[in-house]
């Protein structure tokens, strides 16, 4: 009984000690001297409950802004606790008072020094933080060696951290930026996406000149950039975006042609390749430029604003003109947002679309203003809505502003009128219409609009004043009526611009202004003494004595500017013996035909900043902000972002190993990144990325295919371990098109094969479809010509196919089923007897076309489904190279003369017209060997017909400007033509 | 980047401050009040605000103004969607995001702050993490730890910050494994005095529930994934699977979550499930006004139109009303002019209408706008655009899940012109 009740006593404390904290609290409250005292107190008590009790009042205290630094000594005796919550209250407090109380901060510091060497990653990475934040001039040192270690610190989180002191220590002390670039430069080299958007932070803060870092890393940032968290996202898209306008030519030459398509074919083929496409002007894109675009695309459907605005404004400063068109629907999405959100999102939207009326015209219905919007998202709606009038959707949009200016919102009438007004003067059909509409205005209840009618139709009548005579009239009868100042000025401006049209009333409306000039505004004086010299010019006899009056009243007005104006027209309009010269030109000056005024969008001049940065949305430079540089005229040297990858032989290894059973390059190349295990890949799209990365890689990795090729240089003709090898080298030139590849093959591949290879293509190798995956239940299948020959039987074209699973279930018994014709001669590919779900696998067939483009028809089957697809080829690759030299050359054509022989004059592209080119682009085209020529102006090409060896021979003439004649001479004069055809094509186009 | 944050309540009161770098004195904010002052409306203050050597970003929610304080140039979306992010913190923590939730809570508050900015840089905003870091209030809890004096802080330090899903936090355990998921979808639309569209959108979202244990890894197909146009994701969601399969695959985050949010493509005409007739005129020289409102369904396939609710803003000519509603309650504020009508469910057979007489300013012209009329509407068990979900698997763990699904259309910002 007694120990029960000792432990109910002992609550019975706990709970009196609850009121004490709580009358504490009380009492905080009315002696509000005592406070600091208490909390003393209760932080020195031993209990843990008590401090923690007293540390949240103190953050309580700090949350008010009410100043708790008295304490500091209290608190900081409990950094050490073994409490969480407690020493996180206990930093808090310490991050807020280190730097008023520096002496005493610094018994804190080794405490931190301590926690850096945790082996917990967090509490090392969370002292970091706190130490970091703490701003003492003399802890520098310590900083910076923290920094240093916690950058190599095993754990990527710690490695952030540091990222992040980095911008402390620079914040606190300017002089250690060459050491913090140093450390800058080591993080930027991180592969972890927790670092990646931390350190380009830091780079920004401290050294965002420093472009030469940012080389070999950029293709590793493209690449990650879809995996890094969203904030870090925007922070090196923005980064890149700068980087690229200073690395990258402008995609914006006029004629720069650049094709979607070709997206894919980039990695695979070398730049040389593009060359030969392009026309007069040739524009090539980078390909990294691309890689940037490519890898932002996705984030367009991010869900965080922040990011896509800046993918939207990459596309829009980075992307050839016709593919910025992608981010609008994103834009247009984030128009459903936030209130704040919707304000930035329209700004930059008002600005684009200044430039680019027809990114925005399909969404016009999503920039109508619904009457719950704030004013400023109505004001800009209405200027995006003007800026995209066009004499098309200008009805429509009238009509909508018609409903606008009756809105309860008057300073939004009042703006929409000045919208008619806008569209008026740059839609010259309208102008008459919008006049009549405004003028109607006139009569409306409301001051402002009227007020804002009269400033709008007096910009209008500058425009075209000759037949409006009866519009100022009318005004002149509603000036009674108006008491806004700037409408009465603009009445009168007008009155005295056309005084010669209203002769009857403008005198009139002088005499009305001498009875009330000492009431009005001054706009209004000023308008008024104006209109009072111009009569005196045109109508002195009439208004001499009122002119005169209302100069004396203006003599003695208030207003110095009044005075001086009057002073000024006196002088000016009134002959006198001191007046010099000017007298005479009074007329002139005055009553000069005056420009009428340009009405202007307000975000006209915003386009000279970054889109979606704080000095676009303020339209004011603000500190800190980076110029984004115009493209460069010349390209730097591009080979600066090539990156040294030294692979390690372990990773090609299982390839050689895997060669009888090559898997497709995807998942060949997923082996590569053994950072990223599967999930994160799927997600990454490192699909794309490890391509990139191993082309690049490929060139410098050519030796090592040397060293592999070593061991399966097979010496017996096996037939399967000669398919096995062949299998491999198609793999080889499908990852790069190299010559050393291909000289490899050379090496590898003894007699049966070698002497049919003569001159292999470089062209990338087109892929085709076969089978989609939603007609094929999961299946895909893909197929291309390796232009290799065909290892079953000679007559037969070599086809390989791709099949992948895309089903969520493996996929059993793959095989080729019926084909049609009957007669087809296929050599099928062994029945694959599991695909596991995402696995693909490449086949290779032989077809024989029987020298047709007639599609092969054949069914793909698996265990449960059938599916009939075909194969079409196109006639180049029907052929296969032939070598010859000139004289044979010549004396086989000289054999086909007559019927055997085709020619055309085509007209080719002037990019084409290097012999270089030339060879490019009809090596892309067809399979056939280069003959070597002696003379330059003329190309010999040569090959045989798969099926039937028959000779083609393909010869080129150059001509002058840019025309040429191209020959085919064979037998096949159905081939000959359907040849010529997709010869002229390639070669006409760039 | 973010200097300082400062709460602001709709008095003007400064009733919170944090600073994650030098203390910017609080009197930086007056540029905000000065701001304030000048705008009719709460809404009407610009969310950008330049002063001498700061700069003020600032979102208003809750009644509440997020002021962040800039020193130099940073995307102003940036901040703004980070303001956001904090709001939808603390509405999950605390269950609503008030003056009071927040003052009450303050050392959360704080904590919270804390975690999600490491020197103005956003540090862990993803909920699942921040909830391992720092546990929310629980009624239970709070007494828990008033009495034994034990902590809000989680013991162990989180693991979600390292793992391969940046979103989900490990070791999550259920009884009862559910799925549910919500498909909400608005129509925003305009609809002229006569009656017909201007302009009519549907925005749809997927909102989750998720409580799974392990790390299940699910898949969500739809009958008819052409309909929806545009689309943003949770980072959890596989785009390269959309992208080629039109189908959701993903881990999901432990708890409530939005997985998708869409717009359906505008080729598709969107059905109006409700109509107004409306007559609102006031007679020149009399100081009276009709008003007359009548709503019926349309194209709504069988559904009920639920929990209609009818606002407008009458012209500031307007007195007071006289109005007598065939169901529901009416209300009138003479002050801001703001009438509103709670009509509920609307029977087709026996249409709710509002009808009676305004009274104007003695002497007063008449008004020469017609005031514009906005509607709420819930319809439960229908996607408007017709978007369905086939089916959901789950893969990667072995017991089997309850899901749901759950449809419903809204109105969005509904306008009728009269």
């Amino acid at each position: 009984f007694f120990s029960r009740s000792r432990a109910y006593s002992e609550f019975l404390n706990e709970i009196l000690i609850c009121q004490c904290l709580s009358s504490a609290k009380l009492r905080l409250i009315v002696f509000s001297g005592l406070r600091n005292e208490d909390l003393k107190e209760m932080l020195e008590s031993n209990k843990e409950s008590h401090k923690l009790e007293a540390m949240k009042r103190v953050v309580g205290l700090i949350a008010k802004g009410k100043n708790a630094s008295e304490l500091f000594p209290a608190v900081v005796k409990n950094v050490a606790s073994k409490n969480i919550e407690l020493k996180k209250l206990v930093y808090v407090y310490l991050v807020r008072y280190a730097e008023e109380q520096q002496d005493l901060a610094l018994l804190s510091i080794s405490t931190f020094q301590r926690a850096l060497k945790d082996p917990n990653q967090f509490i090392r990475a969370s002292a970091l933080r706190v130490l970091s934040s703490i701003r003492v001039p003399i802890i520098v040192p310590i900083m910076m060696l923290a920094i240093k270690e916690a950058a190599a610190d095993l754990s990527p989180y710690v490695r952030k951290t540091s990222a992040h002191a980095i911008q402390k220590l620079y914040s606190l002390d300017a002089d250690q930026k060459e050491q913090l670039i140093e450390v800058i430069e080591k993080l930027l080299k991180d592969k972890s996406t927790l670092v990646a958007g931390s350190v380009v932070m830091a780079f920004e803060e401290v050294c965002p000149d420093r472009i030469d870092l940012i080389h070999k890393n950029y293709r590793k940032l493209c690449n990650l950039l879809v995996d890094v968290e969203e904030w870090g996202q925007v922070v090196i898209i923005s980064m890149l975006t700068r980087y690229a306008r200073t690395q990258f030519t402008s995609p914006w030459k006029e004629d720069a042609v650049f094709d979607e398509n070709n997206e894919k074919a980039f990695y695979d083929s070398d730049s040389e390749e593009k060359k030969g496409q392009t026309e007069s002007k040739p524009y090539i894109m980078d390909p990294d430029h691309r890689l940037l675009l490519r890898n932002t695309k996705p984030l367009l459907q991010s869900r965080n604003t922040a990011v896509v605005m800046s993918v939207a404004q990459l596309y829009w400063h980075l992307a050839p003109k016709h593919e910025v068109s992608i981010v609008t629907k994103s834009l247009v999405r984030l128009l459903r947002s936030h209130r704040e959100v919707q304000y930035i999102v329209l700004q930059n939207i008002a600005t684009m679309s200044i430039q680019r009326k027809g990114m925005f015209e399909p969404f016009m219905k999503s920039f109508y203003v619904r009457s719950t919007d704030a004013t400023h998202i109505k004001t800009l709606k209405l200027e995006i809505l003007t800026n995209l009038a066009n004499e098309a959707n200008i009805s429509t949009i009238l009509r909508e502003f018609q409903t606008y200016v009756k809105s309860q919102d008057k300073a939004f009438a009042a703006a929409t009128i000045q919208a008619i007004g806008r569209c008026a003067t740059n839609i010259s059909e309208v102008t008459d219409t919008c006049l009549n509409g405004l003028v109607l205005l006139l009569s409306n209840r409301d001051e402002t609009v009227v007020a804002e009618s009269v400033v709008v139709i007096k910009k209008l009548l500058q425009t075209q004043p000759t037949q409006h005579s009866e519009i100022i009239k009318h005004m002149a009868k509603l000036f009674d009526n108006i008491t806004v100042p700037m409408a009465r000025a603009s009445i009168l401006w007008l009155m005295g611009e056309y005084c010669e049209r209203v002769p009857k009333i403008a005198p009139d409306v002088l005499r009305k202004m001498a009875k009330t000039f000492t009431t009005e505004e001054d706009i209004v004086k000023l308008q008024t003494v104006n209109l009072a010299a111009k009569l005196y010019l045109t109508n002195s006899k009439q208004t001499k004595l009122l002119t005169q009056y209302i100069l004396n009243l203006g003599k003695y007005d208030q207003n110095y500017d009044i005075r001086d104006r009057t002073r000024f027209i006196r002088q000016l309009i009134v002959p006198n013996e001191k007046s010099g010269a000017l007298n005479k030109y009074a007329r002139r000056i005055l009553l000069a035909p005056k420009p009428a005024p340009v009405l202007e969008s307000a975000f006209k001049d915003r386009d000279r900043f970054q889109l979606g940065t704080l000095s676009h949305s303020l339209n004011i430079k603000a500190t800190g902000y980076q110029e984004l540089s115009d493209w460069p005229a010349v390209a730097p040297d591009q080979s600066v972002r090539n990156v040294e990858v030294i692979e390690p032989v372990k990773e090609w290894a299982p390839l050689v190993g895997k060669a009888k059973q090559p898997k497709s390059d995807d998942k060949f190349y997923s082996d590569e990144e053994e950072e990223k295990d599967e999930e994160e890949s799927e997600s990454s799209g490192s699909d794309d990325s490890s391509s990139s990365s191993s082309s690049s890689s490929s060139s410098s990795s050519e030796g090592l295919f040397y060293d592999f090729m070593l061991p399966c240089e097979l010496h017996d003709t096996d037939s399967t371990s000669l398919l096995s090898l062949y299998l491999f080298i198609n793999l080889l030139l499908c990852l790069s098109a190299q010559s050393q590849a291909v000289k490899v093959m050379r090496r590898a591949v003894k007699s049966p094969i070698r002497a049919s290879v003569t001159t292999p293509s470089f062209s990338p190798v087109k892929t085709y479809e076969l089978l989609h995956h939603m007609s094929g239940k999961g299946l895909a299948a893909k197929y291309h010509f390796p232009r290799q020959p065909c290892l079953y039987q000679p007559n037969m074209v070599a086809v390989q196919v791709i099949l992948t699973n895309c089903s969520d279930h493996s996929l059993e018994e793959i095989h080729i089923g019926d084909r049609s014709p009957a007669s087809l001669n296929i050599h099928c590919f062994n029945t694959i007897e599991r695909l596991e779900p995402e696995a693909s696998v490449t086949v290779s067939m032989g077809i024989d076309f029987s020298d047709s483009t007639q599609a092969a028809n054949f069914q793909l089957c698996t265990k449960t489904d059938q599916f009939s697809v075909s194969i079409q080829p196109a006639v180049g690759e029907l052929l296969m190279p032939s070598s010859m030299t000139e004289e044979e050359f010549c004396k086989d054509q000289g054999k086909l003369l007559g019927m055997n022989e085709t020619s055309a004059t085509i007209t080719m592209a002037t990019a084409n017209t290097s012999s270089l080119a030339i060879n490019k682009q009809l090596l892309s085209v067809a399979n056939v060997g280069v003959v070597s020529s002696s003379q330059n102006n003329i190309h010999r090409f040569a090959g045989r017909t798969v099926s039937s060896g028959a000779l083609v021979l393909v010869s080129l003439e150059l001509r002058e400007s840019s025309t040429a004649l191209l020959t085919i001479n064979t037998e096949k004069s159905i081939m000959a033509s359907m040849l010529l055809r997709d010869l002229k094509q390639a070669l006409a186009m760039a | 980047m973010i200097h300082s944050l400062f709460l602001v309540n709709a008095s003007g009161d400064i009733f919170l401050e944090k600073h994650w770098k030098s203390v910017v004195s609080r009197s930086v904010c007056d540029y905000f009040f000065e701001a304030q002052e000048r705008a009719t409306e709460p809404e009407n203050v610009p969310p950008v605000i330049p002063t001498p050597h700061h700069y003020l970003i600032s979102v208003l929610r809750h009644r509440i103004y997020f002021v962040a304080v800039i020193q130099s140039e940073v995307p102003p979306l940036f901040v703004i969607e980070f303001l956001h992010r904090v709001v939808d913190t603390f509405q999950d923590y605390f269950g609503v995001c008030t003056e009071a939730a927040i003052k009450d809570n303050v050392v959360v508050v704080y904590e919270l702050l804390e975690e999600m900015l490491d020197n103005g840089f956003p540090l862990a905003t993803e909920s699942n993490i921040l909830k391992e870091l720092i546990k929310p209030p629980t009624i239970l809890r709070t007494m828990v730890n008033t009495i034994t004096g034990s902590t809000n802080v989680g013991e162990q330090l989180p693991t979600g910050q390292l793992s391969v899903v940046p979103w989900r936090r490990t070791g999550v355990k259920y009884t009862n494994n559910e799925a549910y998921f919500d498909v909400v979808e608005e129509i925003d639309a305009i609809i002229d005095k006569s009656g017909s569209t201007i302009t009519a959108e549907i925005q749809g979202v997927i909102d989750a529930c998720v409580k799974l244990t392990g790390m299940p890894d699910l898949t969500l197909s739809f009958m008819n994934p052409r309909l929806l146009d545009d689309v943003s994701f949770h980072p959890c969601v596989r785009f390269k699977r959309w992208e080629a399969e039109r189908i959701l695959s993903f881990i999901p985050p432990d708890g409530n979550f939005r997985l998708l949010s869409y717009h359906v493509s505008s080729q598709n005409l969107v059905a109006i499930p409700v109509y107004v007739k409306h007559n609102i005129t006031f007679r020149e020289g009399s100081s009276q006004g009709r008003f007359d409102l009548t709503l019926g369904p349309k194209q709504t396939m069988g559904k009920a139109v639920e929990s209609v609710l009818v606002s407008s803003q009458l012209p500031r000519g307007v007195l007071n009303a006289n109005l007598n509603p065939s169901q529901g309650t009416y209300t009138f504020d003479p002050v801001t002019k703001m009438l509103s009508w709670d009509v509920g469910k609307i029977n087709p057979q026996k249409l709710p209408s509002l009808k009676g007489t305004m009274s104007l300013q003695a002497g007063a012209s008449k008004p020469d706008e017609n005031p514009t009329i906005n509607i709420q509407f819930k319809i439960q068990q229908m996607a408007i655009s017709g978007l369905k979900v086939n089916r959901l698997d789950m893969y990667g763990e072995k017991y089997k899940p309850f899901k749901g699904i759950k449809y419903m259309t809204k109105a969005g910002k509904f306008q009728v012109r009269t």
